[in-house]
């Protein structure tokens, strides 16, 4: 399959090019997470007990709504230039350009939270009781699971009324299970309570069966449009 | 005995939700029945 | 079939009110709980009628996006309605249940927090297909609707799994039922499940016309353009309903 591959990377290089050539987006998109970070630390006592027990949730909370705001562009540019269209007449395999819009976002939404992480260990003044390196895993894994989803929803909600609020909607109730299994490995993880072992193996299931899925039904949703 | 109250809540909470659920369908239908009749009649 | 429905609305009416009375009256008093565990006699039928519509729409979905059949679709947009009234009645008389039982509104166990999620996502699903203007709304709503029940079970076990964790309070209760309450319950539970098969066909018919109307609507604007003479099977999607139809009068066909 390596016309897939090949086809995915193209597309995956043009848009980090595209991308990068507009740096704007990118800015804001940093400047919100860290907005959020800091409404946080305000809002959440950083000097409680509790707050540390919690710091957790409060990552990956912040880290969902830097991703939807991520998002929410992800298909602006097709959208505009009529590059949908495009794409649907051309041989190319629709699962292709879904790979490739996914891992784009995927580099986007990792280079927000390599920036939201250090904000919160500072602010929190975290440390990992626990085994830390499986954190790793757990902040890929996790952020590949808000991404596909997330990449595969935008997609539909392009011909919605209220878009950006229709992606959200979506997302949330469906990335439940991803983002109690993310809240808690890194709960447990930080408070060296217990093994994280059942929590990263959910996620990594809820990423196989949704990157499954949205690989197998993302033509489905392009001819629809 | 408070508990009752409780049971009354439930009871009212579920048949109202329904009500309001079939009485939305019936609405509808008799308001697409007309719409039907006007079509026809034309 | 048209001719079954008001019969079979009567009697099922009439199920339920049975039902009700055996729940209500004649169901023996619960030692632990008193008289409110007998909501336990249409929380659980409730929740059972809402996963099976629920299962309904995942059919009918899957059934839309292999065949295109229209009809498909209008069950699975009813189906999904219901099924979002009946689970809505679960979270509601779960808490009015929990909350003179164990004092508290609101238990993270796993049945009721796995029906929150699903009616999180049957919702999401209704303001899909609202929201959407697109002709292709039914596949994408059909799309949702497989990544919901792909979602359900990894939802389960990861809140079951937080639950051996962190355990709480059980509502619906475990363990076994005195023969006399299994009667009523297992009563309860065709009863309810009789209801809510009987609203979603009124939905589905109800449905079924709204797109009738639309259709004749559609036709009549475009007759009204062209002026008489266009046939009037252009642009008739649904190919053999036509308005006469509905007035039972014979038609063109």
């Amino acid at each position: 399959m390596s016309s897939l591959r090949s086809i995915t990377f193209a597309t995956l290089t043009k848009d980090i090019r595209l991308e990068w050539r507009s740096k704007d987006a990118l800015n804001s998109m940093l400047f919100f997470s860290l907005l959020v970070v800091v409404i946080f630390s305000f809002s959440f006592d950083p000097n409680a007990e509790e707050s540390r027990e919690i710091a957790g949730g409060l990552i990956w909370v912040a880290f969902l709504f830097s991703a939807v705001v991520a998002l929410n562009q992800t298909w602006a540019r097709e959208l505009r230039n009529q590059v949908l269209d495009a794409y649907r007449v051309s041989p190319a395999p629709a699962a292709a350009l879904f790979l490739a819009k996914a891992l784009g976002n995927f580099v986007l939404v990792s280079l927000l939270e390599a920036l939201m992480v250090p904000l919160f260990v500072v602010f929190y003044n975290l440390r990992a009781l626990g085994p830390a390196w499986q954190l790793i895993p757990v902040a890929l894994l996790g952020t590949w699971a808000l991404v596909v989803n997330g990449t595969f929803f935008a997609a539909m909600s392009i011909r919605t009324r209220s878009r950006e609020i229709m992606l959200p909607l979506l997302l949330f109730p469906i990335s439940i299970p991803a983002v109690q299994a993310m809240v808690e490995a890194t709960r447990i993880l930080l408070a060296g309570d217990g093994s994280a072992r059942f929590w990263i193996v959910l996620l990594l299931t809820y990423d196989v069966v949704f990157t499954t899925a949205c690989l197998a039904l993302f033509e489905t949703i392009l001819q629809a449009e | 005995m408070n508990s009752i109250k409780f049971l009354w809540a439930a009871y009212i909470a579920t048949w109202l939700i329904h009500g309001l659920y079939l009485g939305s369908i019936a609405r509808r239908y008799k308001r697409l029945r007309q719409q039907m009749k006007d079509l026809n009649g034309k | 079939m048209k001719r079954a429905f008001p019969i079979l609305a009567v009697l099922t009416a009439a199920l339920l009110a049975y039902g009700t009375y055996q729940a209500l009256v004649v169901a023996p008093t619960e030692r632990t709980m008193g008289d409110v565990q007998r909501i336990f006699y249409y929380h659980v039928p409730s929740a059972w009628t809402a996963f099976c519509l629920f299962f309904v729409n995942l059919v009918a979905s899957i059934a839309y996006l292999i065949r295109k059949n229209p009809k498909a679709d209008a069950l699975a947009v009813s189906s999904a309605e219901v099924g979002v009234v009946f689970c809505t009645v679960v979270l509601i008389t779960g808490p009015i249940w929990a909350r003179p039982v164990w004092g508290i509104w609101w238990t993270w166990d796993v049945r009721l927090t796995s029906t929150l999620v699903l009616w999180l996502i049957y919702v999401s699903y209704l303001v899909l297909r609202r929201f959407s203007d697109s002709a292709q709304t039914p596949v994408l709503a059909a799309v949702l609707a497989i990544f919901g029940a792909l979602d359900v079970p990894l939802v389960y076990f990861s809140i079951w799994f937080f639950r051996t964790q962190h355990p709480q309070p059980v509502i619906g209760g475990g363990g076994s039922l005195d023969p006399r309450m299994l009667h009523i319950f297992l009563l309860n539970l065709f009863t309810f499940s009789c209801f809510g098969a009987m609203v979603c066909w009124w939905r589905y018919r109800l449905e079924w016309l709204q797109r009738e109307v639309d259709e004749a609507q559609a036709l009549e604007s475009l007759m009204g353009e062209d002026g008489p003479g266009v046939s009037a099977r252009a642009g008739a999607p649904l190919g053999k309903i036509s308005a006469s139809k509905i007035s039972g009068k014979p038609g063109p066909q």
